[in-house]
């Protein structure tokens, strides 16, 4: 389950850098968005993984750490903040500046031979 | 335990909370709620020093749940310090603001707040993902007060902005994360105390979250070569924004600081060694940036932008060097920048004011309406930045070049007497453009407000108030170098608790 769930991080990762380096806003919206996925499976696994454990302690023999839960939810709920305020933003940025692209101008596209 | 040290991060949450229920139509409401709570907080900073200074380290327990298993608010001297730094520019800022600059944009003063609130709880908090919290309460407000007044440039500057932080905010959950699967804990004395004993493959992995957390706080405190987003933003921000991000820098250099006294405190397991050589060299190289990207210039704001960077160089190199006179030096040095700068870039806003078009494009223009005034404290500001004698910038990197020792010292001083030299040529070129080169009549349009200049003249009128106290200032700062070097205080004041 381990190799798995790194070949997944690692695979999202991998997407998500390549996004966002393609310097547009929408992909580079949706690169962090992959990112983001990643790091929270990442910091839900750091709990170690296991199946079918109850995440409180006490009523059984063994049990998941409940902790990496609570983080990854708050990390979800800014991460949702923050996409929602990049979309918007890129939005304006489009209407605006009349481009898509994250430098606010064309100008280093069209210079290069 | 005292709950007034959890007041700087609750009371600007819940006034910003209270002021974006007031229609922006109400700005006379709005203006005086702010004012008011900005003078509270700098109310209750003051006490808080005088707390951090008579008892020791002060642990404010969440909900009576203690460390390591509740989240944790600690007071110690560094802490109230800075609450006290940002309190006092906060105010400045917040009554510059009411000149108009409020009025371009909307929700201002409840972003103000919560600005506010973000900075102060990463004063306070001691708990590493709470750290991480405090950064996005910081940062989404931030993003939104460097919109403010919207326009082309604003929009360009927000855009690499905020994509960047949103990295950052990625790889310090990355940090986050790695610690807390290696040592089972996110208080960062509880860490400093695993730090100290990791073996084997342990040592490597929490260098290797040390790093990457390093690399986060770079990002915000905006050092080699993480430093591209920052000459843009402070340049197009609006200038009560401008100034009040002066004290964001220090919210990442105070992360470093915190990392490397307490997390990697110690000289044993994975923080032996760690980092400082690294960052002595990034300060260097920083401090010689800025000092050129300030020469280069061709506007005031983006001048006084790779100011910032020139601060953020000579912090680095005494933190970097970590000895206790390094230190304090470094702690009176933030004090001067973050006022000095904040103050100059309120001024940069007056003078642009007055000069019609060209605004703060270093070319001939128009004569200023009131050119005395500004000059004057456009000359002081400058003399302070550029580490002259007898203002504080010279007395905060005296100590500092003095505070150097054996193969630093050589590196350290050829570094700052050169950066200072070319800062002071810029400065000097900005000065005579702006104030003696000038055709034409005076600009119609132009205004002065002295509620705005009054704003400016305390902050940087604070470089002369630090020289003629800096003798208790300097006392303070060492109490509070001496106190972060012993950090096994601070691991027995948490056990305790």
């Amino acid at each position: 389950m381990e190799l798995w769930i790194a070949c997944a991080i690692g695979g999202l990762v991998f997407c998500g850098v390549y996004l966002i380096l393609r310097a547009r806003t929408f992909p580079v919206a949706l690169g962090l968005t992959l990112l983001s996925y990643a790091i929270n499976i990442f910091l839900f696994s750091m709990g170690r993984l296991k199946t079918g454990q109850p995440a409180v302690i006490g009523t059984s023999a063994s049990y998941t750490d409940p902790v990496p839960q609570a983080l990854v939810l708050t990390a979800i709920v800014i991460g949702f903040a923050m996409t929602a305020f990049l979309l918007i933003l890129s939005l304006r940025a489009y209407v605006i500046l009349g481009t898509d692209h994250v430098d606010g101008s064309e100008k280093n596209k069209q210079e290069a031979p | 335990m005292s709950h007034l040290i959890v007041v700087p991060f609750i009371l600007p949450l819940m006034i910003g909370a209270l002021l974006s229920w007031v229609k922006d139509e109400r700005i006379s409401l709005q203006r005086n709620i702010s004012l008011a709570a900005s003078l509270a907080l700098l109310v209750v900073a003051l006490l808080l020093l005088s707390m951090a200074e008579q008892g020791g380290i002060q642990v404010y327990s969440m909900g009576n749940w203690h460390a390591p298993f509740g989240i944790v608010l600690v007071l110690d001297r560094l802490s109230a310090l800075l609450l006290a730094t940002t309190a006092m520019l906060a105010l400045w800022v917040n009554f510059y603001a009411l000149a108009g600059d409020d009025q371009r944009g909307r929700n201002f003063h409840a972003l103000f707040q919560f600005q506010l609130a973000g900075i102060n709880g990463a004063f306070l908090t001691g708990d590493l993902f709470n750290l991480f919290v405090c950064f996005e309460i910081l940062l989404i407000a931030s993003y939104a007060l460097l919109l403010h007044g919207l326009g082309a440039e604003r929009l360009r500057s927000a855009v690499h902005y905020v994509i960047l932080n949103l990295v950052g905010s990625s790889l310090f959950l990355l940090g986050a994360g790695l610690f807390y699967g290696v040592a089972g804990t996110l208080n960062m004395a509880d860490l400093a105390r695993f730090v100290a004993q990791a073996q084997g493959d342990e040592r490597y992995l929490l260098q290797a979250a040390g790093w990457v957390l390093l690399l986060v706080f770079g990002l915000k405190a905006a050092f080699l070569p993480l430093h591209f987003w920052l000459p843009r933003a402070y340049a197009s921000a609006t200038a009560p924004v401008a100034a009040l991000f002066a004290i964001m820098t220090k919210v990442g250099l105070y992360a470093i600081l915190r990392m490397t006294t307490l997390v990697f405190g110690g000289q044993t397991g994975a923080a032996a060694g760690f980092g400082l050589d690294v960052l002595f060299v990034i300060a260097l190289l920083t401090m010689m940036l800025g000092a050129l990207g300030a020469f280069a210039a061709g506007t005031l704001h983006s001048m006084l932008a790779y100011l910032v960077l020139v601060s953020v160089g000579t912090l680095l190199a005494g933190i970097s060097m970590g000895s206790e006179a390094a230190l304090t030096a470094s702690l009176y040095y933030l004090l001067h920048s973050t006022w000095g700068i904040a103050g100059l870039f309120l001024l940069a806003d007056l003078i642009a004011k007055q000069r019609g078009k060209l605004k703060g494009i270093f070319r001939t223009g128009a004569p200023l309406l009131t050119p005395a005034r500004m000059g004057a404290l456009f000359f002081v500001g400058a003399v302070s930045t550029a580490g002259l004698p007898p203002f504080s910038g010279f007395v905060g990197k005296l100590s500092l070049l003095q505070a150097a020792q054996g193969m630093q010292q050589g590196f350290l001083w050829v570094t700052v007497l050169l950066a200072s030299l070319v800062v002071l040529l810029a400065l000097s070129r900005a000065g005579s453009v702006l104030f003696w080169q000038h055709t034409g009549a005076i600009d119609e349009h132009a205004r002065f407000s002295t509620p705005a200049f009054v704003s400016a003249v305390a902050l940087i009128g604070s470089g002369v108030l630090l020289v003629i106290f800096a003798e208790p200032v300097l006392a303070f700062c060492q109490a509070s170098a001496q106190q972060l070097l012993q950090s096994e205080l601070y691991l027995q004041q948490l056990a305790g608790e």
